[in-house]
């Protein structure tokens, strides 16, 4: 009822010329607005929708985060709305906008990335929506890993970085030490992973040396990040929509063919479906003493191992192939404003935004989920704070994003139509494991019909 | 298709009837389906800013490609299965609960209340019961000797959707014929059993026929559920995999729709899963139906 | 029955708790996954006894509801499934049976046309169809409402199929009997047809109230208002995680006390099966 006169508000006053009804806009709004707000009385507030696929804890970090934000002023509300998992929300925000009924911020994971930047139309660039209403905005104050990837060819950023993530190693301490190894010191290389997962397995600690999560994004895309290989064309993408994928080179060949040798010989177990969704039990249950998985499942791992005690280290590299191993990239998702609201509310975006990145705010979310510290002044803060020194391993993902000099191999991944191929990756690693494929078949066969889908997102975005 | 002989000269009262069905029909249905198919015939952004008409494209690119066929022959296996295993469990049941009669009410609860499970939670206990680490299954298969490893094993994992499919499907199956066999006059099955015919030769000469019409209700729509409903527990357990072993059509819908966004594509591939099963149902129709006895 | 033959008891006994069992068991799972601690399944194989957590448990659930990021208290969400479950039970088995009733009862032009279109909606996947059906909605202004959660839910067909199945087996002497009497249509319709369908209308009661109950996709697409969030909503949102793992036992609880209604509903509409057993005597 009184809802469904606010949104007849809104939705007529976007058809007219934004410009010049701007009073009338706000006078709309307001007035739907407070008749749904019964709950903040006599407070004319703009509406800021917020839609994410946070939930359980991490759902109720972020709705802190929003409440902050609400208490902090009363010219706007933030109001965030869980719409299922990162594909279910995309999926809900481009109907919603197809039915103009788009939410103001929308939760994107970086996979969506190509998606959106190729969707000019659709969304309202942060480095212009911050300039634009009057806020302060230094992209140099974020991290640089984050801001690369987010970034269009002119440097300028197109999405507010909010929750990233990268791929670390987890370890189980205790069977380390049955297995007469020492607990403090995870392999640093995948030779050393070998021969300790082997002795693992040989002392009876573990009836599995190591395991993985995103067969596609750690075991292929971080590992050509960190090794400088190329994972397409055009700098891996960035460089426009006629790129090409190159993954099947010789150092991501060499490590499948490892992966498959070592699960044959039980060192390594696959994690199940979609590239890894399966793994966390194994770790947990400790029949594999390794783990390889996003920073941001600290906090479940420390949940679920209540057994034993859980290690933290980077991710193994091929010390033959490179002695400095490059950065991780990117993982997790960003907050895209989306085209077509009212400029009061992109006024509250902006505000929402500078508060979101300040160094308080992001520390605390950081240091309670796992996700890296966007801003260097998070970071610093942290570490006045003493947050690393009391929790041992919390700082090796942003060490290892940071480390050495970015190239264009290690910037990261751009490309349409991601999801696609990662299933592809999948379906291709799958085939290998089961015997039908060789190494360099699987990739061959994988980077074969990861073009198509690439040709496809070309075809349909240009 | 069968047509009663008897019927009423009323000529604007069926018009009336059926208005609310037709209305809602053709309002979120049949406009939107409608929709779908315009888009099967063009490439999209998933925005829809840029509509290009391809033609056929979309549907020609389907059938060059090796997945689609092997997607076909999937879920050829898969809807056949379902059906019969579901169907056939759940008739065994309802005949037996419909000879006990003292704890007849205790069984049908329990055996349709697993009907009330949601999909999405469905899904999730599957996945917890042969997971390979700490489900049960596994474990009791391990003692029999069989390594269960369906993230690799293609058969296996199609074992595991076909059985969670299934397990679905008996409740609901249970439940219509239970109602079906309640219809059967006792009368008849009395009559049959003084002139000597025992249990089975009465269930399969008398009760079996009356039952046909709920029998062939349950058959088509247990072949619609098995070629539409099931994305959701092949999501949860398999995701299609391992290798496009469990990638049946309609999850291949949803997996390049949904999660690909590749619009076009998901809408030709679901006009041609509509034609199949409407080819399908005119075949169920036209041959089956004559030997429903109503 | 009708003769004593004690082993074919026995043997449908057998046969009957066998199915119990394994028609059961994931739903025992998943009471026995609600009664212990967080992260006790994931460490190992899944136990097959309750553990001691039950009250403690169920009592968060209730209380503090999925109360973490937003959502509303369970009793609300509860609230929001009961009354879809029932606008969309009664709504298709109302329009069913008049369609049905129509399409079978008369002889008109369009009548097969029209048993097609509505049986066609049985076989378009709901997916491919959400995004225009959600612009439909949208477009009507019936996002966040009950109309915009269930009208497009009673567009289909099960219903009426199973009606106009139903509706043939009535014979024929049955109808020329009540136009001797003088009845119309609408009297036969009322009087006769209605309580002979009883138990088919009982047994689709269970049947698209659960339908409505379990409904996932749609609501989350069609509501931002968490207000009417359903139950189901809510515990995928507890059980399908980003990066962080999922409370099971928490998650099972309210799986348990989301099955509760349909449960009652089924017991309930059992009575009906029997009242029906004993008048379909022709």
């Amino acid at each position: 009822m009184l809802s469904d006169v606010a949104k007849l508000g809104t939705r007529r006053s976007q058809s007219k010329n934004k410009g010049v009804s701007m009073s009338k806009n706000s006078l709309c709004l307001s007035i739907g607005l407070a008749a749904v707000l019964s709950a903040t009385p006599a407070m004319a507030q703009t509406e800021v929708t917020w839609w994410h696929a946070m939930d359980a804890e991490l759902g109720q970090k972020l709705e802190a985060i929003a409440n902050g934000f609400n208490e902090s002023q009363d010219e706007f509300v933030v109001m965030p709305s869980y719409k299922g998992t990162y594909p279910e929300t995309l999926t809900a925000a481009i109907a919603a906008f197809r039915a103009n009924e788009q939410p103001a911020i929308v939760q994107v994971f970086e996979v969506g990335t190509g998606t959106m930047m190729a969707a000019k139309g659709a969304i309202n660039p942060v480095y212009s929506l911050m300039t634009d209403n009057g806020e302060a905005w230094d992209p140099s104050g974020f991290l640089a890993p984050v801001t690369g990837y987010y970034s269009d060819t002119d440097g300028n950023i197109l999405s507010m970085p909010f929750n990233s993530s990268t791929p670390i190693m987890y370890y189980n301490k205790d069977v380390f030490e049955k297995a007469g190894l020492d607990r403090e010191t995870p392999p640093k290389t995948w030779a050393e992973l070998e021969t300790m997962s082997r002795q693992i397995m040989e002392s009876g600690a573990a009836s599995c040396g190591f395991t993985t999560g995103w067969v596609s994004w750690v075991q292929t895309e971080n590992l050509s990040a960190i090794h400088d290989q190329p994972y397409g064309t055009l700098e891996n993408g960035f460089g426009g929509l006629g790129a090409e994928f190159t993954f099947n080179g010789p150092v991501q060949v060499k490590h499948w063919d490892n992966l498959k040798k070592w699960a044959d010989e039980g060192l390594f177990q696959y994690g199940g479906p979609v590239g890894g969704n399966d793994a966390p039990p194994k770790f947990y249950a400790q029949e594999c003493a390794i783990y390889m998985n996003s920073s941001a499942s600290r906090a479940g791992v420390i949940n679920n191992a209540k057994e034993f005690e859980v290690g933290f280290g980077p991710l193994p590299y091929y010390e033959d192939v490179t002695n400095e191993p490059k950065n991780s990239i990117i993982g997790g998702a960003t907050l895209w404003a989306l085209s077509g609201k009212d400029p009061e509310v992109y006024k509250g975006v902006a505000q929402f935004f500078t508060y979101l990145s300040s160094p308080e705010v992001q520390a605390q979310w950081h240091q309670d989920t796992g996700y890296l510290p966007i801003t260097n002044a998070a970071y610093e803060l942290g570490k006045e704070q003493g947050y690393y020194e009391a929790n041992p391993g919390t700082d090796i993902a942003i060490n290892q994003i940071t480390r050495g000099t970015p190239t264009a191999n290690s910037k990261g991944v751009r490309f349409g139509n991601l999801t696609q191929a990662r299933t592809v990756i999948d379906e291709e690693f799958e085939a290998l494991l089961s015997g039908s494929k060789t190494a360099q078949e699987a990739l061959d066969s994988a980077v074969e019909r990861g073009n198509v889908i690439l040709r496809d997102f070309e075809a349909a975005n240009s | 298709m069968q047509t009663k002989r008897t019927i009423f000269p009323n000529k604007w009262l069926p018009y009336a009837l059926l208005a609310p069905q037709l209305a809602v029909t053709l309002v979120f249905f049949i406009w939107p389906a409608a929709q779908a198919v315009k888009s099967s015939f063009e490439r999209e952004d998933p925005f829809g800013f840029r509509t290009t008409f391809i033609w056929f494209e979309n549907y020609s690119r389907l059938f060059a490609d090796p997945g689609y066929v092997n997607s076909l022959t999937k879920t050829a296996v898969f809807a056949v299965s379902v059906t019969l295993l579901s169907m056939s469990l759940a008739l065994i049941l309802a005949v037996a609960v419909n000879r006990v009669l003292k704890s007849n009410r205790a069984y049908t609860t329990l055996l349709v209340w697993p009907y009330a499970v949601a999909p999405v939670v469905v899904g999730i206990l599957w996945w917890f019961m042969f997971n390979p680490t700490i489900g049960i299954a596994p474990y009791l298969l391990r003692a029999l000797g069989v390594s269960w490893n369906h993230r690799v094993d293609g058969n296996q994992a199609m074992i595991l959707i076909i059985v969670a499919a299934s397990w679905k499907q008996i409740s609901y199956n249970f439940l219509f014929f239970v109602a079906g066999l309640q219809s059967v006059p006792q009368s008849l099955t009395e009559a049959a059993a003084i002139d000597g015919a025992g249990p089975f030769k009465r269930f399969w000469t008398i009760v079996f026929p009356l039952l046909s019409p709920t029998t062939f209700f349950l058959l088509i729509v247990n072949i619609n559920y098995a070629m539409f409903d099931t994305f959701g527990i092949i999501d949860a357990t398999t995701s299609g995999g391992p290798n496009q072993s469990t990638n049946i059509l309609v999850y291949k819908v949803y997996a390049d729709g949904f999660l690909g966004l590749n619009i076009g594509s998901s809408a030709a591939q679901s006009v041609v899963l509509m034609l199949i099963v409407i080819v399908l149902t005119a075949i169920q129709f036209r041959y089956i139906e004559r030997r429903v006895q109503y | 029955m009708v003769e004593n033959r004690p082993w074919l008891s026995l043997l449908t006994h057998l046969v009957l708790m066998v199915g119990v069992i394994v028609v059961v068991f994931p739903v025992y799972l998943a009471f026995i996954a609600s009664t212990h601690g967080g992260g006790d399944f994931m460490r190992g194989v899944v136990p097959l006894l309750p553990g001691p957590h039950m009250i403690e448990n169920y009592t968060q659930m209730l209380t503090e509801g999925i109360s973490t990021a937003g959502a509303p208290p369970l009793w609300r969400m509860l609230l929001n499934s009961l009354i879809i479950a029932v606008i969309i039970a009664v709504g298709k088995i109302a329009i069913s049976l008049l369609s049905a009733y129509a399409i079978v009862f008369f002889k008109f032009p369009f009548r097969m046309v029209a048993f097609w279109i509505i049986f066609i909606t049985l076989m378009l996947p709901v997916e491919v169809r959400i995004i225009p059906t959600f612009a439909v909605v949208a477009n009507l202004g019936l996002l966040n409402s009950y109309a915009g959660l269930t009208l497009p839910l009673i567009a289909s067909a099960t219903a009426t199929f199973l009606f106009r199945q139903f509706f043939l087996t009535i014979p024929d002497e049955l109808m020329e009997a009540a136009r001797v009497d003088g009845a119309g249509p609408i009297k036969f319709f009322r009087d006769i047809l209605l309580p002979l369908s009883r138990t088919n209308i009982a047994a689709l009661f269970v049947i698209l109230f659960i339908y409505g109950w379990v409904q996932y996709l749609w609501p989350l697409l069609v509501t931002t208002d968490s207000k009417y969030y359903t139950v189901v909503v809510g515990i995928k949102r507890l059980a399908a995680t980003a990066d962080a793992e999922p409370q099971w036992h928490l998650v099972m609880a309210a799986v348990m006390l989301a099955m509760l209604p349909p449960v009652l509903v089924v017991i309930f509409m059992q009575r009906l099966f029997v009242k029906g057993l004993v008048e379909t005597e022709k």
